[in-house]
């Protein structure tokens, strides 16, 4: 090897600047400085999934970061050009494995709008209730794990169990724990179980106390007060410049939230509260997502309450499909089940473009869907809430610790699958 | 933790998180700050939760569906739970499956290959087709359900057995007969629709 390549360039060169802010460092004879390139991530047990951050580090400090995605590119979005409608609902499972329901839902309902179909109220409140326990379960293994990357590793078993609880609920319901698949274009796939509302009822009964626990272990822990307060602040405007959404953007104080500023599956009827800090900091959107899961409890206990009678599938709008009784003895539904699954038919959507965004857990989830009149999408594209999020990385830790880029990354919330698509 | 005071930490307490509970701000108080309190209220927790129950089970040997108490959602096997598939076979002992690839058309995996042949002409004048052959790969099925939902007759249910570990992929290539083999341990419930 030539010697030009042994020496890298960055060794070669002394540092023009002094390396620790202002005070000056005088290094023993023979010790050079040199700032020092490392991966963080993919492989890490500190990074959320397959991400990966080249950061640029200067001792403890991150002069740069480089936030690399593409690690779980899996194609969903050109997949959608090759799914008929309803299946691309059981690719949205995968796309956000935090909260599965919610992308099921978000997709359903974009594609309703494409079509005009009024959803059922039963359906509505189902797909509501749905909803919110996946934001419940999102945000609630979300602060565990912000404790768990702070060294609290307790809060992320406790919240485990409770995620746990929600996915029982999704598997009583929908048959699938993670991969629920539970909406269909025109409703869902099956009612609830009968005991299914006694069953969230005594979910949600019991959350309140654990919540309790979780706050007793870190919203007054000084560890977790100093490793979060002041930490990876932003602005209101830098929330918007950055196109931020979701609990992240309402830490910052952006007060926007879709459940309440553009209502769908009749999120106007319920009584909540949409949480804002103006802090900015990681421990604002570690309270955020706190109370947000309070007003989820709200929202459920409501849409449980006066959980309507009727279907859960828009019957007459030739889009789903017929009662499977009826599939076994009459002609017409036989028919109208065939038109609908047989390859070729299907859903027929009207030429046109439509975006419909919905609150997920993480923030906006928008969905771009062009029709060209065919089966299938001619082009579904994803609005990721996790990108924006990931993206703004860069501006919230450069120049902190290598341990606030911990912190940091903990707070956002970023899915890997949702991401990468 | 507290000797970490370069500038990327000064930032002090004057955030002004509010005045969260009675106490004030978190972290301002004596008793954040000298951070005893904090730590005995996290062993008091934790001991608290020694004392529950425990939330995990020795997997595989016992379950959550038989524990049965109502920590834990489900209690018996839930009926909707999507595992392995059984063909269906009617009174008469022949598959009700009618070989009319509608499954196959609506799988999103992929993963389900017929070919459907004549029915036997003892099946009498009421079944035509079946198929000759039915192929299901069980690693390339997400477990959706939608072959069942497609299906006219009734011929393909989800059953909520899970996974039966295998030590080559070929044996979870299920042919038609395996599929129907599986259908003798679990006649289950139709999943109710609308
Ligand atoms: S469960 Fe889904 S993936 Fe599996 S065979 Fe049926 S349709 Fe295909
Ligand atoms: S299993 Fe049902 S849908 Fe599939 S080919 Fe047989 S009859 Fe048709």
């Amino acid at each position: 090897m030539s010697p030009e390549l042994t020496a890298a360039p960055l060794a070669a060169a002394p540092l023009a600047r002094a390396p620790f802010g202002d005070a000056a460092v005088s290094l023993e004879p023979g010790l050079h400085e040199q700032e020092m390139v490392i991966n963080f991530g993919p492989q890490h047990p500190a990074m959320h999934g397959t991400l990966r951050l080249v950061m640029t580090l200067d001792g403890e400090k991150c002069r740069h970061i480089d936030p690399q995605m593409g690690y779980l590119h899996t194609g969903f979005e050109k997949l959608g050009e090759h799914r008929t409608w309803n299946q691309f609902i059981v690719v949205t499972d995968r796309m956000n494995y935090m909260s599965a329901m919610a992308n099921n839902v978000g997709f359903a309902l974009a594609v309703e709008e494409l079509l005009g179909i009024e959803v059922p109220p039963r359906a509505q409140a189902i797909r509501v209730i749905m909803c919110e326990l996946s934001r419940i379960g999102d945000h609630i293994l979300g602060v565990g794990l912000q404790g768990m990357d702070l060294g609290a590793f307790t809060a992320m078993l406790w919240a485990f169990i409770e995620r746990e609880k929600v996915y029982d609920v999704f598997e009583l319901a929908s048959g699938g724990r993670l991969t629920t698949s539970y909406t269909r274009v025109g409703g869902l796939a099956f009612d609830l179980p009968e005991d299914c509302p006694a069953r969230i009822r005594a979910f949600i009964e019991r959350l309140e106390p654990v919540l309790q626990e979780m706050e007793g272990m870190l919203s007054r822990n000084r560890i977790f007060l100093e490793r979060t307060q002041g930490v990876g602040t932003f602005s209101r405007q830098q929330a918007i410049d950055w196109g931020l959404s979701g609990p992240v953007a309402r830490a910052s104080g952006l007060d926007r939230d879709l459940r309440r500023d553009r209502p769908y599956s009749g999120y106007e009827q319920y009584d909540f509260e949409v949480p804002v800090r103006t802090e900015g900091d990681v421990y604002a959107r570690y309270l955020v997502r706190l109370a947000e899961v309070r007003q989820s409890l709200r929202i459920v206990e409501q849409a449980l309450d006066r959980l309507p009678s009727g279907p859960v599938n828009a019957i007459g709008a030739k889009a789903t499909l017929p009662d499977k009784d009826e599939v076994y003895s009459r002609m017409e539904s036989l028919i109208q089940h065939f038109m609908l699954e047989m390859p070729g038919h299907g859903i027929k959507a009207p030429k046109g473009a439509i975006y419909h965004a919905t609150e997920t857990p993480n923030g906006e989830l928008g969905w771009y869907i062009v029709s060209d009149g065919t089966g299938v999408p001619y082009r579904v594209r994803v609005r990721p809430p996790s990108l924006y999020q990931f993206q703004s990385i860069k501006p919230m830790a450069e120049g902190r610790l290598v341990a606030d880029v911990v912190a940091i990354m903990s707070s956002l919330g970023v899915i890997a699958g949702e991401l990468d698509r | 933790m507290g000797n970490v005071h370069d500038h990327a930490h000064d930032h002090g307490h004057d955030h002004g998180h509010g005045a969260e509970e009675e106490e004030g701000a978190p972290g301002t108080t004596l008793a954040d700050r000298t951070y005893i309190p904090a730590v005995m209220r996290g062993i008091k927790l934790t001991l608290a939760r020694f004392l529950q129950p425990k939330a995990t089970v020795q997997y595989p040997e016992e379950s959550v569906y038989d524990r049965g108490s109502d920590d834990r959602a489900i209690g018996t096997q839930n009926p909707r739970l999507r595992g392995e598939h059984i063909l269906v076979k009617d009174e008469q002992g022949r598959e009700k499956c009618v070989a009319c690839l509608l499954c196959m058309a609506a799988c999103p995996a992929l993963c389900i290959y017929i070919e459907p042949e004549a029915a036997p002409a003892d099946w009498g004048p009421d079944r035509e087709r079946r198929p000759k052959v039915f192929e299901l790969d069980m690693l390339r099925c997400i477990y959706c359900g939608y072959c069942e939902e497609a299906c006219p007759c009734d011929a393909i249910r989800l059953t909520p057995k899970l996974y039966q570990p295998t030590t080559s992929r070929l044996e979870r290539v299920y042919d038609k007969q395996r599929l129907l083999e599986n259908n003798q341990d679990a006649q289950v419930p139709q999943r109710p629709r609308k």
